[in-house]
């Protein structure tokens, strides 16, 4: 299992804070997470589309496309960050 | 180093007295105190909402001053988030450093400002007249944060 956590305006839209599920078998990094969230369409296809600014965060630490994802993983998405 | 997030108002002076009177070797102490405006790109702003990411957000903050306390001869720091519902002239954020010298203190506490700024997953959502929106990210809080990895002139 690994869990996805939502925030800001990506929580609003996806009317979703967090859930868990299963690594897909075809589910290496957080590119292809990205793509696998993707393919749910609508509001996931739109946020998340190429060159949308998406963040996403491994385990509390900022992640790229290449970082690794791995089962028990907490990954979350949100927009660029503007606290302070 | 203490981080602290909460929805209720911080005192500067009872603060910064916290944090400089235990240590007789604190020469200065630099403080930043963010608010909220009422104005942001034109339109009355009447209330805004500070949200974050419980966990990470104190991860990041820490890493954050570890990083400023290798670049400079700092004693200890302090950073206040608030989050919640808050008002125009809310005090949102304090970040306070202490050195034996000011120059440390100075450039350290406007460091761990700019990587505030980009790096800690807090989100603004802002309630104007025309209704409620999620506040865009700036360039230039990103250039900010940029400027302290140019080479040392």
């Amino acid at each position: 299992m690994i869990t996805l956590l939502y925030f800001a305006r990506l929580r609003e839209t996806f009317g979703l804070s967090s859930e868990q599920t299963n690594l897909p078998a075809d589910v290496a990094d957080v590119g292809s997470l990205t793509e696998w969230l993707r393919q749910r369409g609508g509001a996931w296809q739109e946020e998340l589309a190429h060159g949308r600014p998406v963040r996403v965060a491994v385990n509390q630490d900022m992640a790229t496309p290449d970082t690794v994802v791995r089962d028990g993983d907490e990954i979350a998405f949100f927009p660029p960050v503007t606290g302070g | 180093m203490t981080v602290r997030i909460q929805t209720e108002d911080f005192d500067l002076g009872a603060e910064i007295l916290d944090l400089r009177r235990s240590n007789t070797s604190i020469g200065a102490v630099a403080s930043f105190v963010g608010l909220v405006r009422d104005l942001n790109h034109g339109t009355t702003v009447a209330e805004m909402t500070l949200e974050h990411y419980p966990g990470m957000t104190e991860k990041a903050l820490a890493e954050i001053v570890g990083e400023a306390k290798q670049r400079w001869n700092i004693i200890d720091t302090l950073v206040i988030h608030r989050i919640g519902p808050l008002k125009p002239t809310d005090q949102i954020v304090l970040v306070a450093v202490s050195s034996a010298h000011r120059g440390d203190a100075f450039a350290a506490c406007e460091f761990i400002m700019d990587y505030l700024k980009t790096r800690a997953p807090f989100w603004k959502k802002e309630q104007t007249e025309a209704g409620a929106h999620w506040v865009d990210a700036r360039e230039s809080d990103e250039a900010a944060a940029q400027r302290w990895n140019a080479p040392p002139r």
